[in-house]
């Protein structure tokens, strides 16, 4: 357990003492959204209709855009193979990359959602769901990421590459954490999405560090 | 019987053997089933002449969760058992099942413009073979993105093992969803919905698509292992 902790901790440590971590993601998730109203045309009735997927798409590609850093430096400097041969399985040791990669990701974006909501006009009253939705759906996207991480180790164009695999699996969160809105609107509530939702992240909690395990060791072989 | 088929030159001789038989075969099959389908089986009651391209576009969408679930397979087997084929046919399956797949996609959208008005629709079984389309895709540009080809492989197996959930999805998406797409009429509990002056030439260019990616398969993987040998014979020429 001691090593699960202490594996956490290195990672927010590395991420705050390099700082610009959270704040580049953060960054392209506000940038993603702001570009939107410029594309589409300022009209507040449409923008609160695509609000929520617009913000959704956002996140999708901030996450992905950030998976470069989950394993790859430790890829280069050696840090993976400790990991490897470490007592802790390789399979904890991914999720403990997941937490800090989600604390770092994942969290602050699903902090600084609110003040989307308000460029995308939204309803205050959805605010709260956005939230939500955002806090359930993101650990499914690092984890599923993880997977497309290590599947790229020491590929031609990773970033690239990681986020060509990583992206069609990560309709199904996609689908769910926005369609809670048009669900809510419909007047069937929003509670089967969010719950769909947290089921595809307790499944890919539970799948997806054997998948990005199994990628650790054949990258390292 | 897979390690007796592990060994690549008893697989050289016996592809080499089979081969263009397997090839003949699926050309006349394929030829009669065309000229069945498209010229002696009845019009549809309800889309008259129109319903004929079902006979190209139901055996791709077959061969395309087929090739998948071919490539999975052998994919696990080569994570498993490390059996040094399965790599190979999986590599050289991937293609032809991307491309069964864009003629599946393809003549889909030729048949909904006539009969449903639009190109394309966000239902779940066009969404679900969209993304096994992507996956394909994924897995071709994720295998050839090494430059060492072994961990190419290797990357590509787990992704093939891991999407094979989509696998499923396609199956059922016409069951759990309200889709545009019509509900399965073969693959179904109970017998097939299909009239059987139908059903039969679509069986038959089902079996003939078989027959094709069977020797499709086969020169492809032929192909790999001529490559691989020419290779060794040039590096031991280039050494003495």
């Amino acid at each position: 357990m001691g090593g699960f902790i202490g594996l956490i901790r290195h990672d927010l440590r590395v991420a705050m003492r390099q700082g610009g971590e959270v704040g580049l993601v953060v960054g392209f998730f506000v940038l993603a959204v702001v570009l939107f109203p410029f594309g589409v045309g300022p009209e507040p009735e449409m923008l609160q209709r695509i609000g929520p997927g617009v913000i959704w798409v956002a996140a999708l590609l901030a996450v992905v855009s950030s998976l470069d850093r989950l394993f790859a430096v430790d890829y280069a400097d050696g840090g993976l193979d400790l990991m490897v041969l470490s007592a802790l399985p390789l399979e904890a040791g991914v999720i403990a990359k997941c937490i800090a990669h989600w604390l770092t990701t994942g969290l602050p974006l699903t902090v600084i959602s609110p003040l989307l909501a308000v460029i995308v006009n939204m309803r205050p009253s959805d605010m709260p769901l956005l939230a939500l939705s955002l806090l359930i759906g993101t650990p499914a996207l690092t984890l599923v990421g993880a997977i497309g991480g290590a599947l790229t180790l020491g590929a031609r164009r990773p970033g690239v590459l990681s986020a060509l695999l990583v992206l069609p699996l990560y309709v199904p969160p996609l689908i769910f954490g926005a369609g809670a809105f048009a669900a809510r609107i419909g007047g069937g509530g929003s509670t089967a999405h969010l719950l769909l939702l947290g089921g595809f992240s307790l499944a890919a909690a539970a799948l997806a560090p054997w998948a990005a395990a199994a990628a650790l060791r054949d990258a390292l072989e | 019987m897979i390690s007796r088929l592990a060994n690549p030159a008893r697989f050289m001789r016996v592809s080499g053997t089979v081969l263009p038989w397997v090839a003949g075969l699926a050309a006349v099959v394929i030829a009669v089933g065309l000229v069945w389908g498209l010229v002696f089986a009845p019009p549809d009651y309800q889309q008259g002449e129109s319903v004929r391209i079902m006979f190209i576009h139901v055996p791709s969408a077959w061969m395309a969760s087929f090739v998948y679930l071919v490539v999975a397979v052998a994919s696990a087997i080569a994570l498993v058992w490390r059996h040094p084929l399965a790599e190979i046919a999986a590599r050289a399956a991937a293609p032809v099942g991307a491309a069964f797949t864009f003629v599946c996609l393809t003549t889909g959208s030729l048949w909904g413009r006539p009969m449903w008005g639009t190109w394309w629709v966000w239902d779940a079984r066009l969404t679900s073979v969209l993304a096994l389309f992507f996956l394909y895709l994924g897995y071709i540009a994720l295998v050839n993105a090494f430059d060492d080809p072994a961990r190419g492989a290797r990357a590509g197996s787990i992704l093939a093992v891991v999407g094979v959930i989509n696998l499923p999805i396609i199956k059922f998406s016409v069951d759990w969803w309200n889709t545009l797409h019509q509900p399965d009429s073969v693959f179904r509990l109970g017998a097939p919905t299909i009239y059987i002056s139908m059903l039969l030439p679509l069986l038959v260019m089902a079996i003939g698509f078989m027959l094709l990616f069977a020797a499709l398969l086969m020169v492809r993987m032929r192909a790999v292992l001529n490559e691989r040998k020419a290779r060794a014979l040039r590096m031991m020429h280039a050494t003495g």
